[in-house]
C-alpha cells in the first residue's frame, strides 16, 4: 500500500535574552556549573519570579513575523513533574492562552516551489538544567545555569509531508528567527531543538493514524534521519497488519534508530493549572504596532524581492537570502559591479565555496563585498577573462589586494592590443602548418571544431590574457 | 462527582505523596466530599463570566533585561547535601 507522511513540528527556540525569563541570572553558554544559577532559579523557598520584557518583544515579534495573532492577555501556567533538573517540580509555561496564536510560513523546498505551513501557535516557558549521568559514586550531576533559559517554544500543524519538507521548514524557521535576531540560533548549543509528531495513512485518506513522537532532536541531519528511520518502522508494522502504538520514542544518533522511552521517563500527566504567581501579561496595541514597525525585511520578502528585483531564479534567491549578512553581502557586491547575475554566480560559487572550505562565515570573509564587486567590474569591461578572475580572487583572498592590484603585479591584464595579439596569432600559424592544411581542406561546419585548436594555442602562449573574441576575430582574417 | 481509590492512588504517586493502605479509604471519601462541593460550585451559571486566573485585579509588571545576580554557587552549595565540581549530586535518574 502507499503510504502518506503526516508530520507535525515543536521547535523550542533559545531566545537571545541577556538574562533569564523570570530572574536576573545571565544566560551565557558555557559558564562553570551552577555559577548562573540564582535563588529563583535554584527555587529556593520564598522567590518569586518576575517577567523579562525582552523574552515578551520577541515573542511579539516571532508572532509578527508569521502574521500571526498575538494574545493581548496571556496567561502563564504550571506544566507539573519531577526531575531533578527541575527544582520547583514544575515548568512555568504557557497553555490555554499563548502569546502567539495562528500563523501561516512560507517554506521554499528543494525543487524551488513553495508551501505554507500552518503554524498552530507559539508559547513562551521557562528551559529546564542539565543532568550528567556520568559516574558520580552512582550518582547523577545536576547543572542549573540552563534552567530559566526563556524557550519559545513553536508548534506547527500536521501540514509537513516528508523529511525533506519538516527540514525545508526548521531551516525556514532558522533563518526567520536570526533575521529577526531572538535567537543566535546555534543548533550545536541547543538553541533550536526540536519534538516530531510522525504518523502514516493511507494515500488519499483523510484521517490521521496513530502518531509517535520523537523526543529533543537537534540538528537538521537528525530530524531528517530519525524521520526517514520512524517512517520506515511504522511502514513495516502498518503492512504487517499491525497498530502503531501511541509513544514517545527517543532517537539515539550513534545507532540511527528510535527506541521507546522508558515508561519512567514519560509522565504525560501534568496537570496544568495558572501559575498563580504570576499575573495575566496584558499587550497593548501601541507596543505591538511599534515592534511591527520595527520589523526587519524578513527573509521570504528578500527572495521574493531578489527575484523580482535581480530577475533571480527561486533557488538562487533562496541561496543568498538565507541569513542577514549573506543578502546584504550579495547586495553590496550587486552595488559595487552593476549585475546581479554575475554577482550571484560569484557569491554562490567562488565565494561560498571558499568559505566553506574555509569553515568561515560571510562575517570573516577576507575578501570583502566591495572588493568582490571590484573584481566582477574587471570582468564585464572586458580586463580579464573569467578564468583569469578565479586566479585574481584567489590571491584577494590570499590578501594579495584588490582586484587590480593583483591584475597589476601580476601582469594579468588581458591583452586586447592588435598589435600583440596579431604577433601571437602569426607565431601560432607558422608553427602549426599541419593543423593548418587541414583545417582549409575542411568544409565550413568542420573548420568551425577545428579553429578551437588555433585558439587554444593563441591562449597558451598568452598565458591566458588573450582576448579571445580578438583571437576568433583575427584567426578568421588570416586563416584563409 | 465520586473518585475511586484507584484514581487517589494515580495522583498521589504524581504528587510523590506515599499514603498507607489504611489511610487510602479515608483519604478517598475526604476527597470526594470537597468535590461534592465543587459540583455544587460548578451548578452556578457562569456563562457571562468570564475565567479568572488570578484573583487580583493588575497585571503582569515587566522587567528589563539586564543581569542582576551575581555568582552566589559557593553560598547555595554550602546548604546542599552532596555537590563535586560544581555539580549538585542527586540520587542517579537513569538505570
Amino acid at each position: 500500500m502507499q503510504w502518506e507522511t503526516v508530520i507535525g513540528l515543536e521547535v523550542h527556540l533559545q531566545l537571545a535574552t541577556r538574562s533569564k525569563i523570570f530572574s536576573g541570572s545571565p544566560t551565557t553558554f558555557g559558564a562553570e556549573p551552577n555559577t548562573q544559577a540564582s535563588a529563583v532559579d535554584l527555587a529556593m523557598p520564598g522567590m518569586l519570579p518576575v517577567l523579562n520584557e525582552q523574552a515578551v518583544r520577541y515573542a511579539v515579534m516571532f508572532g509578527l513575523g508569521i502574521g500571526a495573532e498575538i494574545g493581548k492577555r496571556s496567561i502563564f501556567d504550571r506544566k507539573n513533574y519531577f526531575y531533578p533538573d527541575l527544582p520547583k517540580g514544575y515548568q512555568i509555561s504557557q497553555f490555554q492562552d499563548p502569546i502567539v496564536g495562528r500563523g501561516r510560513f512560507e517554506v521554499q523546498l528543494e525543487d524551488g516551489s513553495t508551501r505554507e505551513i500552518g503554524i498552530t501557535r507559539a508559547h513562551l516557558e521557562e528551559d529546564a538544567g542539565k543532568s550528567l549521568h556520568e559516574d558520580f559514586h552512582g550518582m547523577s550531576g545536576i547543572d542549573l545555569n540552563r534552567a530559566g533559559t526563556p524557550l519559545l517554544e513553536i508548534v506547527t500543524e500536521p501540514d509537513l509531508r516528508s523529511a525533506a519538507e519538516a527540514v525545508a521548514y526548521l531551516k525556514a524557521l532558522h533563518s526567520l528567527v536570526t533575521y529577526l535576531g531572538i535567537s543566535d540560533g546555534n543548533m550545536a548549543e541547543g538553541s533550536m531543538r526540536c519534538d516530531i509528531n510522525i504518523s502514516l495513512r493511507p494515500s488519499g485518506s483523510e484521517a490521521y493514524g496513530t502518531r509517535a513522537e520523537i523526543k529533543n532532536v537537534n540538528s537538521f541531519r537528525f530530524v531528517e534521519k530519525a524521520i526517514r528511520h520512524e517512517v520506515e518502522r511504522q511502514a513495516d508494522i502498518l503492512e504487517d497488519g499491525g497498530t502503531v502504538a501511541q509513544e514517545t520514542r527517543l532517537y539515539d544518533a550513534d545507532l540511527d534508530e528510535t527506541r521507546p522511552m522508558r515508561s519512567k521517563e514519560v509522565a504525560n500527566d501534568y496537570r496544568y493549572f495558572p501559575e498563580p504567581d504570576l499575573l495575566p501579561v496584558v499587550i497593548a496595541d501601541d507596543y505591538i504596532e511599534a515592534i511591527r514597525e520595527s520589523l526587519p525585511e524578513l527573509p521570504t520578502d528578500k527572495r521574493h524581492r531578489f527575484m523580482e528585483q535581480y530577475g533571480l531564479s527561486a533557488y538562487d534567491a533562496n541561496v543568498l537570502s538565507d541569513t542577514r549578512p549573506l543578502a546584504d553581502y550579495f547586495e553590496a557586491v550587486v552595488a559595487g559591479c552593476g549585475d546581479a547575475k554575475i554577482a550571484a554566480n560569484w557569491v554562490q560559487v567562488e565565494l561560498l565555496g571558499q568559505l566553506n572550505r574555509n569553515e568561515l562565515d560571510i562575517e570573516h570573509s577576507p575578501v570583502s563585498a566591495d572588493a568582490l564587486g571590484g573584481l566582477i567590474v574587471r570582468i564585464l569591461d572586458n580586463s580579464i577573462s573569467g578564468k583569469i578572475a578565479k586566479q585574481v580572487f584567489e590571491a584577494m583572498w590570499q590578501g594579495e589586494g584588490s582586484a587590480d592590484e593583483v591584475i597589476e603585479a601580476k601582469g594579468l591584464k588581458q591583452v586586447s592590443d592588435s598589435g600583440a595579439l596579431e604577433t601571437m596569432v602569426d607565431e601560432v600559424i607558422a608553427n602549426n602548418s599541419a593543423q593548418v592544411e587541414q583545417y582549409l581542406a575542411a568544409d565550413e561546419a568542420r573548420r568551425k571544431k577545428l579553429v578551437g585548436f588555433f585558439v587554444g594555442q593563441v591562449m597558451k602562449l598568452s598565458k591566458g590574457q588573450a582576448n579571445p573574441q580578438m583571437v576568433n576575430e583575427l584567426l578568421a582574417k588570416k586563416l584563409v | 462527582m465520586a473518585i475511586e481509590q484507584d484514581e487517589i492512588e494515580k495522583i498521589a504517586e504524581l504528587a510523590r505523596i506515599r499514603i498507607d493502605a489504611d489511610h487510602i479509604g479515608d483519604v478517598t471519601r475526604r476527597i470526594t466530599d470537597i468535590l461534592h462541593m465543587v459540583d455544587q460550585l460548578q451548578a452556578a451559571d457562569t456563562r457571562d463570566v468570564e475565567p479568572m486566573a488570578n484573583p487580583l485585579d493588575a497585571t503582569q509588571p515587566l522587567r528589563a533585561d539586564e543581569v542582576t545576580e551575581s555568582n552566589r554557587r559557593e553560598a547555595f552549595q554550602a546548604i546542599a547535601p552532596a555537590v563535586e565540581n560544581g555539580l549538585y549530586l542527586v540520587p542517579k535518574v537513569i538505570e
